[in-house]
């Protein structure tokens, strides 16, 4: 059994101490950035990539992917006890979450958030590990033009889950290809957009971008609305365990949200978000026992699958990112920008060349589960007191890490400035309601894409017709295409934009 | 001629503007042909579409009813202005006087950008997180960045 031996190799690669304590390490930020609203793993990822430069790529991949989910966790934790989503992907969560909470049941809504969680998190690990290898073959067989149409597949189907107009989102796309230009032409060596500045030879930082964008550019937006007042809830957190009644009522919504989580996660652009969003449709749409409560009100179902959905959508998302290099989403984009920097070459390969790396990371996922599970049943109560953490402390210490870690990129202060550069333009599409996500990715794939569209036209003659007449890239194109028509479809506009509503 | 979304407008203006710029830029590199695409090519094609998806999105702000004309709202000018000066401040004085004086300034000037500042909590946070930067960057990930001024080390 292959699948076995890998993992072995991978259990291996994860019981190292010093890749268990990244892991843990990895574990517990990602559930107090959960936990903090205006924090999340984006943010996060992108304060902390210039520290990974001291670390080894096994363990540094291992703790940014326990960042991810350690935020689907604590996301959650907020969601149920004060009602705030910490993490986009919780905010069905908060529903019936909270309403469970208000009639004193928050612990069987913890519990079966994070027992449901768990149980995806073991079964989108075995996902991964079952279906990389199979992927990574198919991988192989791709040429220049199956990557192009892949790279458009993948963007396209980035934004049409996003929320907002789609042709925004699109535009966003290419202008994150434009500034991805900004470098030296890898084909011809000519220098491009540098207006003779040597630091802009070697392109945009990557990091300087993220930061720029999500970390300061978000923390001006909090800081231009009115100091929120917190509801903060009270009422303790008595009698943990659901009952057995409860068990019997969320398994079902735990299988059914698992499944439907992994299968959206391996979709570009799907992930959590969409996951927990499906998932709460599907559990409101199949019968329960007669006489349970109704949804809205603290239906245990409408926790349990979202939650279990989110997790499982944000664990099989690794399998675009680990087979073929292209990240489904902005934390995957960063998790690329990572394994980058540790001179890693994102793609199908990395299963050969780094197998250490490849299986360690998917076993420190279900290890990481299990930590998070052990970590956060019992330490509800310390996260609640985090959330008492006013902004006037929080945002100097992001100010300050973004600031540090921007700089100590390159040990120059050219990155710093850029960074604040991209504050202003972070903010502007804050204000002109820009989703900035989409450009994020469009700025990792673009050299890739260039490079892969350039190479395909050399090997068709100058033909674009390649794209259409080879069979898999053609799939890929129609398949992106089929995405953009279903979305422009009126009856799926309003739904999806009814989805998204409750988001703001 | 009335604009239905001033979001939609300014946002739409800028995607053209910068396509434009992107593809006017790219004419000075050679464009190569079909068979064999120059650096110039793919900008150039990636900077027209989007000034065409730019000019969409223009003219359905001017087209598209709203219900309240989608207005951009006030620019918080402060906090924006505030943070990028304090950041671009601590990227110049970080190489020159170190993290021990760079860092409280960026601090104190960063903490002025919200509403509520009070010289107690910038102490607090100044202490604290300058002791921490110290002890997670250059004590833990024995990063190289300058602790005390260049005029002090030498």
């Amino acid at each position: 059994m292959d699948l076995l031996n890998n993992l072995g190799l991978g259990f291996q690669t994860a019981f190292t101490l010093t890749n268990l304590l990244y892991a843990f390490g990895g574990a517990v930020l990602g559930t107090l950035i959960g936990v903090l609203p205006g924090l999340g793993p984006v943010t996060t990822i992108a304060m902390l990539l210039p520290s990974i430069y001291a670390l080894d790529a096994t363990p540094a991949l291992i703790m940014l992917a326990g960042i991810y989910y350690g935020a689907q966790y604590g996301g959650s934790t907020t969601a149920i006890l004060i009602n705030v989503p910490g993490e986009s992907s919780s905010v069905v969560t908060a529903l019936d979450g909270y309403q469970m909470a208000r009639k004193g049941r928050a612990g069987a809504a913890l519990a079966a958030a994070g027992l449901g969680s768990f149980f995806a998190g073991c079964v989108g690990t075995i996902i991964i590990a079952a279906f990389a290898p199979p992927l990574t073959e198919l991988a192989f067989k791709f040429g220049p033009a199956e990557y192009f149409s892949l790279m458009v597949l993948g963007l396209i189907g980035a934004v049409v889950l996003a929320s907002g107009s789609l042709v925004k989102a699109i535009a966003m796309i290419l202008m994150g290809l434009l500034l991805g230009q900004i470098n030296t032409d890898v084909i011809s060596g000519v220098p491009r957009y540098s207006f003779d500045i040597p630091e802009l030879t070697d392109g945009i930082g990557f990091v300087a971008i993220a930061m720029g964008i999500f970390g300061f550019g978000e923390i001006v937006a909090n800081l231009s609305r009115p100091s929120e007042h917190r509801e903060v809830f009270t009422k303790s957190v008595s009698g943990l365990w659901p009952t057995a009644q409860d068990f019997k009522d969320a398994f079902p919504a735990v299988l059914r949200g698992t499944s439907l989580g992994s299968i959206l996660g391996v979709l570009p652009g799907g992930g959590a978000l969409l996951a927990s969003f499906a998932a709460y449709t599907l559990e409101k749409k199949s019968k329960g026992r007669p006489g349970e409560v109704p949804f809205g009100q603290g239906n245990i179902r409408g926790v349990a699958g979202p939650e279990s959905a989110n997790n499982a959508g944000a664990q099989t998302s690794f399998i675009p990112m680990l087979t073929l290099g292209i990240p489904p989403n902005a934390v995957m984009a960063l998790m690329v920008g990572a394994m980058t920097i540790k001179g890693i070459q994102p793609g199908p390969q990395v299963m050969t060349s780094n197998p250490q790396l490849f299986w360690g990371l998917i076993a420190s996922m279900w290890i990481g589960n299990l930590m998070l599970v052990i970590l956060n049943l019992p330490l509800i109560g310390i996260w609640i007191k985090l959330l008492t953490v006013p902004y006037r402390f929080l945002f100097p210490a992001i100010v300050v890490f973004c600031s540090i870690g921007s700089y100590s990129l390159n040990n120059s202060a050219f990155d710093v400035y850029m960074t604040a550069a991209f504050t202003l333009l972070g903010y502007a599409f804050f204000k002109l309601g820009c989703e900035p996500a989409p450009l994020l990715l469009g700025f990792i794939l673009g050299p890739m894409m260039e490079e892969n569209l350039r190479r395909a036209l050399l090997l068709s003659r100058g033909d674009w017709t390649t794209f259409a007449t080879r069979p898999l890239s053609a799939g890929l194109l129609v398949a992106a295409l089929l995405m953009i028509v279903v979305v422009m479809l009126p009856s799926i506009k309003a739904k999806r934009q009814e989805a998204f509503k409750e988001e703001d | 001629m009335k604009i239905k979304s001033q979001k939609d407008f300014w946002s739409g203006l800028l995607f053209v503007a910068v396509g434009l710029g992107f593809a006017w830029g790219a004419t000075n590199y050679s464009f190569g042909s079909s068979a064999r695409p120059g650096p110039g090519y793919f900008p150039f094609g990636l900077g027209l579409l989007m000034a065409v998806l730019g000019g969409m999105v223009l003219f359905k702000a001017l087209v598209v009813e709203t219900d309240d004309g989608e207005p951009v709202g006030r620019w918080a000018f402060k906090p924006l202005l505030v943070i990028m000066a304090s950041v671009a401040l601590f990227g110049f004085l970080l190489p020159r006087l170190g993290l021990a004086v760079s860092l409280p300034i960026l601090i104190v000037m960063c903490s002025l950008a919200g509403d509520e500042f009070h010289w107690k909590d910038a102490v607090i946070s100044v202490v604290v997180l300058t002791v921490g930067s110290w002890a997670v960057f250059i004590k833990g990930l024995s990063l190289v960045i300058p602790l005390w001024p260049k005029f002090i080390t030498g």
